[in-house]
């Protein structure tokens, strides 16, 4: 630690440098910083909320309605503690390019997602409420709805019975995630099943999927068997996986995030090490008759080592940190500037600690030639310049 | 301290005037790039000033070899900046044209008035006929309208990569469907028997899905269909599987249609039969040509992956620019005696300037062209598939095309140039007394 000035001295000694590389080592974490909260964004099984969670589609396809009769027989299986169903609505407020969930349940969804939080008066409102709506908060700030507003959205697969598309809800209560990596649930809306089953033109009868809490979640596999049972040889055979399994196979069809961001961070990363690789060996290059003059006053060649490793890690460490930081302020307003395509959660703590260990670690890989030709050197002939 | 002020200000002048000149440069159309460099060719071989320059140029070059790992961090820089923005350009272009090409201007498609995509309209079997009667739409041989009532619905298949189910798009077609879209050609096989439970699979689909070989029985909606036929399309319907719209209306139990695609009588004829659909009114329905349905689906995810590509890029060029900054001041530095011999034995600034940025985009271009050359022989042609509008697989090439590399060389140079503008102002700033003293 006392030597914290003499290494600092030495990084500063061309300032200019050091500011450049310092920036490009920015840059790349920066990236490596946003990286990083898109595949969190896609990464399902960090979300481990919903493992007594299971959802109970069409074994054929995901547009395949199931009948609302099946609700009581799987309620009435063993091993099944609460059962809800859904059906996807698909509209559109405004502007189709605005996409959100929306989708028709009953209030006792909320139930079944104890990490999405309704106020209790909000949520009795719901159940009195035949038209009403309810939305996340994210969402409620985006189209500036507030409780009490009437929101129109525009069928794409429903008509009403007398063929319009026009649907208009009453919003009664906006409601939040608990935990807020878990934002992207925000961008819901959630309407009354019985108001829309009673007012669509066809389809009566039918629901999009069904979602099962079980009681005990080391028997998940028996109680999604037991369901799938249930419509065995009929026309609408199921299909009952975990919510996680069922958001992992949804995600896997989309793209290989980890690929492509692993292969981007992969060539970022070879690149840094040629830049603060090559800046590091200037340095020690440079300063050959100092260390010199150092070795003869009496530093070890493991203290030479340690001075010059220490410089290239605290190189890395503060381009490093000031990248992830500029990635922290940056990635709400990205997220807001994509108009709520995507909301990329904020930078979580795992990023922080796997950005530090990589820093460290280029900083030992990129300091480890110039440390040791630093060690190696002869007082002699690096005094004589030779 | 005035020098200093003067320096910063000159500094923040180039800055500016820099930017200035890379926007430009960034929209430049690429036949200006011979015209400059003709230009360049003849201000160094005709002028005095030219001549100097010249020749300093070449004795910068001539020590490259000796700061090889220096010059190397430049040129690998940048080619990795130039790689990955290719890359992911013509991923984002691939997906958008292979939309695109499924569509045609003097081809409509009807869906029910407020669907956006084929898989949330419907049409019933009296819309379908009526919308096939209605003037507009060409006729075949026979005085047939060619018009195809089509149903998509999605199922589910294992995918080779990965083993475990993933969308796929199962369309029934009618039986002009081969007119309406000529682009298909059978490859293997042959065409599906109307009325029988046959299936032609596209080739995108081949490749993505396993057990779609021509002979080969599939499961869907637990009965047995059969592969006759592969087809290939060059465009999104390459994802698909065919099969006669009758037999999968009957499996999947449904009583319409989802949409009627319909090839008219020619490019201009698009408003009189919109027209002619809006003013019966037995009819709810929306029409557009398949070229703008098809465009508006690829648009948000297009859109996307260019997002994310610029910024990507645009982050990872300002990181390789600071290292080619740090780069030349380096080479500037080793060569402040021989720069300032020169500048005392009487050779003016402006050489020196245009010698170090020469250099360094000579640099710069080395790893344009490796970054460009990387991207187009790893990626070019390559194929993936993601989860297209439809909630089913699209499967797509990434399109390395001429005027992405041009891109991607653009932006190599600019780099260079901006890497390389600092140092060299430094150096024909260098006092010379000053330079000649160091040692």
């Amino acid at each position: 630690v006392k030597y914290l000035p003499l290494v600092w001295a030495a990084l500063f000694r061309r300032r200019t440098r050091t500011v450049l590389t310092i920036l490009s080592v920015l840059a790349a974490f920066l990236l490596f910083g946003m990286l990083e909260a898109v595949r969190a964004a896609f990464d399902v099984s960090a979300t481990a909320a919903g493992v007594d969670r299971l959802v109970t589609a069409s074994r054929f396809s995901i547009i395949q309605p199931l009948p609302k009769s099946l609700l009581p027989r799987i309620r009435a299986l063993p091993g099944v503690r609460q059962v809800t169903y859904a059906s996807w609505f698909g509209g559109i407020y405004q502007d189709p390019k605005k996409f959100f969930a929306n989708f028709a349940s009953e209030p006792a969804f909320f139930d079944m997602y104890p990490e999405l939080e309704l106020p209790a008066a909000q949520r009795r409102a719901f159940e009195t409420t035949r038209t009403g709506a309810v939305v996340g908060r994210d969402l409620a700030e985006q189209f500036g709805w507030k409780v009490g507003d009437k929101i129109p959205i525009q069928a794409t697969i429903f008509p009403k019975k007398d063929g319009s598309n026009a649907w208009t809800f009453d919003l009664v209560g906006i409601f939040r995630a608990r935990n807020p990596r878990q934002r992207g649930q925000e961008r819901q809306l959630l309407f009354r099943w019985d108001f829309f089953d009673e007012a669509r033109q066809f389809g009566h009868g039918n629901v999009g999927w069904y979602i099962v809490r079980v009681a005990d979640p080391d028997a998940a596999d028996r109680v999604a068997a037991a369901v799938d049972r249930l419509s065995a040889n009929s026309d609408h055979e199921t299909k009952t996986q975990t919510e996680q399994a069922f958001n992992l196979a949804f995600v896997k069809q989309v793209a290989d995030i980890g690929l492509i961001v692993g292969s981007i961070m992969g060539a970022v990363f070879f690149t840094l090490l040629l830049v603060t690789g090559n800046t590091m060996a200037q340095a020690v290059r440079e300063r050959v008759p100092e260390l010199a003059v150092m070795k003869t006053i009496g530093f070890s060649n493991r203290a030479v080592l340690a001075l010059v490793l220490c410089e290239s890690v605290l190189l890395l460490l503060i381009g490093g940190l000031l990248g992830l930081a500029a990635a922290a302020v940056l990635l709400p307003n990205l997220s807001n500037a994509a108009g709520g395509f995507f909301t990329l959660p904020p930078l979580p703590a795992r990023t922080w600690l796997v950005g530090a260990g990589l820093m460290v670690l280029i900083g030992l890989v990129v300091g480890a030639l110039p440390a040791r030709r630093a060690m190696r050197l002869r007082i002699v002939d690096a005094l004589a310049g030779r | 301290m005035t020098a200093r002020r003067w320096d910063l200000l000159v500094g923040a002048g180039c800055g500016l005037a820099a930017l200035a000149g890379i926007g430009a440069w960034i929209a430049m159309p690429w036949f200006v790039l011979p015209l400059l460099v003709v230009l360049l060719a003849a201000w160094l071989g005709l002028t005095r000033r030219g001549r100097q320059a010249w020749s300093v140029t070449l004795v910068g070059v001539s020590t490259m070899p000796q700061r090889l790992a220096a010059a190397s961090v430049v040129v690998i820089g940048i080619a990795g900046v130039v790689g990955v923005l290719v890359a992911l350009l013509a991923m984002g272009d691939g997906f958008e044209a292979t939309l695109v090409e499924t569509g045609s201007d003097d081809v409509a498609i009807v869906l029910r008035a407020g669907a956006n995509a084929e898989l949330s309209s419907g049409l019933d079997r009296p819309s379908a006929a009526l919308i096939a009667r209605t003037p507009g739409i060409l006729r075949d041989g026979d005085g047939r309208p060619i018009a195809s009532p089509e149903l998509v619905v999605i199922a589910n298949l294992p995918k080779k990569s990965t083993g475990t189910d993933a969308n796929v798009e199962l369309r029934g077609v009618g039986a002009e469907a081969w007119a309406v879209r000529p682009d298909v050609r059978i490859v293997e096989g042959r065409r599906f028997e109307p009325g029988l439970r046959e299936l032609v699979v596209g080739s995108g689909a081949h490749t993505q899905f396993a057990g779609l070989d021509v002979g080969q029985t599939i499961e869907l909606n637990n009965q047995s269909w059969t592969v006759v036929g592969r087809f290939e399309a060059g465009d999104a319907h390459d994802s698909e599987i065919w099969g006669d719209a009758e037999s999968v209306s009957s499996a999947y139990r449904r009583t319409g249609y989802q949409s009627i695609t319909a090839r008219l009588v020619g490019r201009d004829a698009m408003d009189g039969f919109a027209a002619a659909l809006a003013s019966d009114p037995r009819l709810k329905v929306d029409v557009q040509t398949t070229r703008a349905y098809y465009g508006a689906q690829s648009e948000s995810l297009a859109k996307l992956i260019r997002v994310l590509g610029f910024t990507v890029g645009v982050i990872m060029a300002i990181g390789a620019m600071f290292g080619a900054l740090n780069t030349m001041y380096a080479a500037v530095a080793a060569r402040t005696r021989e720069i300032a011999t020169l500048r005392a034995i009487g050779f003016a600034g402006l050489p020196v300037v245009v010698s170090v940025l020469l250099e360094t985009m000579l640099l710069a271009l080395a790893g344009g062209v490796l970054g460009a050359a990387g991207a187009w022989s790893i990626f070019h042609g390559y194929t993936v598939s993601t989860l297209g509008a439809s909630f089913s697989q699209v499967v797509f090439q990434f399109q390395v095309s001429p005027a992405l590399l041009w891109n991607g060389l653009k932006w190599a140079l600019a780099i260079g140039f901006l890497g390389g503008l600092f140092p060299a102002v430094r150096a024909a700033r260098l006092p010379v007394a000053a330079a000649l003293r160091e040692l």
